[in-house]
């Protein structure tokens, strides 16, 4: 286990070598001039150009790689052009609402999605089932941003009831942290909802139809016990790896919904570095996208670990 | 049962929780801007947006009010001596930066030479400067070389680059470094450690500052501020800023989308301000290095198919916010003229035809850039792809986003290697008031803007236009400056058009001029 653990954990070095390498390449051979960015409409070549030198984007590419994994392997990931913050600091700015946002999302999605793939396994083929498949096609394929406009359409300017936008952080009140959360994480959770549950309703339907099921039946076990302590039970793997997965997507799932509901998380801080070439920041967040996929994958092998007695690594 | 009074309970504890926090009692002005507050050195980006910034926090010498003269601000009163080569300047007493220290000569001098070093009339106006000195702590001199006609014009320049005066401590810095010290002395204090990128920008009220006497009016007169804090509230999807505008949450928009405008024309609780009367102004941008509109023929072909009308109704749409102007300077100021616009003024697709095929163009295909991320400024290549087309020229419309244009704009190369052939762009009409302000008529080869026009005749006559102090005389140059812009054809004027801003009924006193600033308006 423990060997395990430290493999994984070392192959997430030449994992992050080669994404901070191809990051680095491919936002220098993409268009775009950071230099151009900063300086405005109405600014001229000459002015581009002393941009250009004090960022320190004349020299070669080779010296700011150097220079600039030199500094990230010392735990410094630059400076944003922009800012003048550093990235770290942009990043940890940012964090609190994405991952508020993400765990929020999941949460929810996890919270009706199991229930209700579980209660269609058991009624399948049944209204329930149908209705279930019906809302889950419903929630593929409604745009996440058509479904906030609705949203906010009906719950906020309608209703009244919670902000049309914005952030607010925990350390500022539970309250507001919270009502600025659930039209989000409600947007963003119909899709995972739709797909967990269906992912759970296949394992459980699968699981039902097993032998030890009709043995536990047959004992006269409560069908609720049959249900979730040896059908759900034995059909976790496929689900919790969904739900892994659901989690990695979310990272950067929350762009469309950050932008809609002007929360100032990474997914925006993202789009707004890539649209402004700031590539200190775009470098930074990637890295550390990278990681928190790395580690979400071995969230889930450690949880097979849990979930199934026969999984040994 | 108990389970369910129990999820009740905790129900009930989690409405409470999510009730409204109380407001406070300060007055807090909560405004989206049109973009997001990056760059926070107003001599490093010509960005509309760190220009509004350094009106927050900085004070400048001379202001523009909204009949285009120029007023004094920061400064007292100036003499001008009988050969008009050394003009002398006395601060108004009392003007202090945020930190309580009082501004000096010695403050406006660093900041002047380190705004000349970005700015072309700043770099203009040291051209013809042998001394910029500090008298006294009130008073500071300024020697010519000979007579220049644009003293208190570049002064009071309103649009990027301004001339903010800044702690001599932190002008100091060189012109190729951004500052990192943002103590001003103008009528709001940044609050730096409030300040969120991406999310919001803080300011207070400058409880120091000493307003003028007179009524605001553009960026002169007396900058009183009647509320205790601004906010900008990034917000950059605009059907969010219209939700947040609806539902109260923020107070102002400052560029709604135009598309936006029929739902706030039907919401009692939001009306619709122009501060800006002159609006913004749009121009399509020829590469004068690059074939085939190196050749001023092929140039004048294009101009002659060129329509203001179709322009603007396709990408503005909404008759009242929209009007042609045949005129390289904004229309209704003080230099319009017609003259030399008449292949623009006057549109003819055959003679356009007809002009191509004397220019001897060879077919060779154009590459058009389309900021296709620019909501107010995508519709415009569209419309230049159709009717360059319609005249005989083969368009290559090539889709990018905005920062990708601006990028590859720089480059001189052809368009098959990364070059261009032609961009559209807007500027706020304010940047265009006079010839030596307007970029886009600076005929100066390398030194010019994008597109980089080399014409010795008209920088001859912006030379000239910047020397003369007589308005009869200016007024009869920037004619000829237009005639010849536009024989040479530096660029083609596609119209103007406006983007007002919407406010809660509550909110009043905005000031008229060029852009939105933020003293003397209140809330009800």
């Amino acid at each position: 286990m423990f060997k395990f653990l430290l493999h994984r954990l070392l192959a997430t070095i030449p994992v992050l070598l080669v994404v901070a390498v191809v990051v680095f390449l491919l936002l220098r051979l993409t268009p775009g001039d950071p230099a151009a960015v900063i300086a405005g409409d109405i600014a001229t070549t000459e002015q581009i150009e002393h941009i250009r030198e004090s960022l320190g984007l004349n020299r070669p590419l080779v010296v700011q790689f150097g220079i600039w994994f030199g500094n990230a392997l010392q735990g410094d990931l630059g400076e944003s052009f922009f800012f003048r913050k550093s990235v770290a600091e942009l990043i940890a700015q940012r964090l609190e609402p994405t991952v508020a946002l993400a765990l929020c999302t999941i949460v929810l999605a996890v919270a009706v999605a199991v229930p209700l793939g579980v209660l269609a396994a058991w009624r399948h083929g049944g209204w329930l089932d149908r209705a279930l498949m019906g809302f889950s096609t419903l929630g593929f394929s409604i745009p996440v941003f058509v479904l906030a406009y609705l949203l906010i359409w009906l719950v906020s300017l309608e209703l009244g009831w919670l902000p049309v936008q914005g952030y607010r952080r925990l350390a500022e009140g539970f309250g507001p942290f919270i009502r600025h959360l659930i039209l989000p994480s409600l947007t963003l959770s119909v899709i995972y909802i739709a797909l967990i549950a269906r992912v759970t309703r296949a394992a459980v339907s699968e699981a039902l139809t097993e032998d030890f099921v009709r043995t536990a039946r047959a004992k006269g076990l409560p069908e609720r016990r049959v249900l979730i302590r040896h059908a759900l039970a034995n059909a976790a793997v496929p689900i919790v790896t969904v739900i892994g997965i659901g989690l990695a997507l979310l990272i950067g799932g929350v762009v469309v919904t950050e932008s809609v509901y002007a929360i100032p998380g990474l997914g925006r801080l993202t789009v707004d570095a890539v649209l402004a070439r700031d590539f200190p920041t775009i470098q930074g967040v990637i890295l550390l996208f990278s990681v928190a996929y790395v580690l979400v994958n071995l969230a889930i092998d450690l949880a097979y670990l849990a979930l199934d007695p026969r999984i040994r690594y | 049962m108990k389970h369910w009074s129990r999820l009740a309970a905790v129900m009930l504890a989690a409405l409470c929780a999510v009730l409204p926090m109380q407001a406070r009692g300060e007055k807090v002005l909560r405004v989206t801007p049109h973009s997001n507050l990056t760059i926070l050195d107003p001599g490093w980006t010509t960005a509309y947006i760190t220009r509004n910034h350094g009106y927050m926090i900085y004070d400048t010498l001379y202001g523009m009010d909204a009949t285009n003269q120029i007023r004094p601000q920061m400064v007292e009163r100036h003499e001008v001596s009988k050969d008009r080569k050394t003009w002398t300047f006395t601060l108004r007493e009392g003007l202090e930066f945020h930190d309580g220290r009082p501004v000096t000569s010695a403050d406006v001098v660093a900041s002047l030479t380190r705004w000349a070093k970005r700015d072309s009339m700043g770099e203009m106006l040291m051209r013809y400067t042998q001394a910029l000195e500090a008298v006294d702590a009130r008073t500071f001199r300024l020697k010519l070389t000979e007579p220049y006609g644009l003293v208190l014009e570049s002064l009071g320049k309103p649009s990027s680059y301004v001339p903010f005066i800044l702690p001599k401590r932190v002008a100091d810095t060189p012109a190729d470094k951004q500052i990192d010290d943002y103590t001003g002395s103008g009528p709001f204090v940044f609050s730096k450690d409030e300040w969120k990128p991406g999310e919001r920008v803080v300011y207070r009220k400058n409880t120091r500052y000493r307003p003028r006497r007179e009524a605001a009016s553009g960026t002169a007169g007396g900058k009183v501020v009647k509320v205790d804090r601004v906010e900008w509230v990034i917000i950059k999807d605009p059907q969010t800023q219209a939700n947040a505008l609806a539902a109260g949450e923020i107070d102002v928009i400052e560029y709604p989308a135009h598309e936006s405008y029929a739902a706030f024309k039907a919401d009692p609780n939001i009306r619709i301000v122009e501060p800006n009367p002159l609006g913004y102004a749009a121009m399509l941008r020829f590469n004068h290095l690059q074939p085939p509109f190196d050749n001023p023929k092929v140039r004048r072909a294009a101009m002659a198919a060129l329509n203001q009308p179709a322009f603007l109704r396709t990408q503005i749409g909404i008759p009242e916010m929209y009007r042609t102007c045949f005129s390289v300077y904004p229309c209704k100021t003080r230099y319009e003229t017609s003259k030399g616009m008449d292949l623009i003024a006057k549109p003819d697709m055959k003679r356009a035809q007809a002009l191509l095929k004397e220019s001897g163009y060879d077919g060779t295909p154009i590459v058009l850039m389309q900021p296709a991320d620019v909501a107010p400024a995508a519709k415009f290549p569209v419309v230049a792809t159709q009717l360059l087309r319609q005249a005989g020229f083969k368009v290559d419309m090539q889709a990018m986003d905005w920062q990708t244009l601006v990028s590859r704009r720089a480059k001189k190369d052809p368009p098959a290697r990364g070059g261009w052939n032609i961009f559209i762009t807007f500027w706020a009409s304010v940047d265009g008031l006079n010839p030596i302000a307007m970029n886009a008529l600076n005929a100066g080869c390398d030194k010019a803007w994008f597109g980089w026009p080399c014409d010795a005749e008209l920088e001859k006559l912006r030379d000239a236009f910047a020397r003369t102090g007589d308005d009869a005389v200016r007024k009869s140059i920037a004619e000829q400056i237009q005639a010849r812009a536009m024989e040479i054809v530096t660029h083609v004027p596609i119209g103007e058009f406006q983007i007002p801003l919407a406010a809660r009924k509550n909110v009043t006193g905005f000031v008229t001029g060029y852009f939105l600033v933020f003293w003397n308006i209140e809330q009800a």
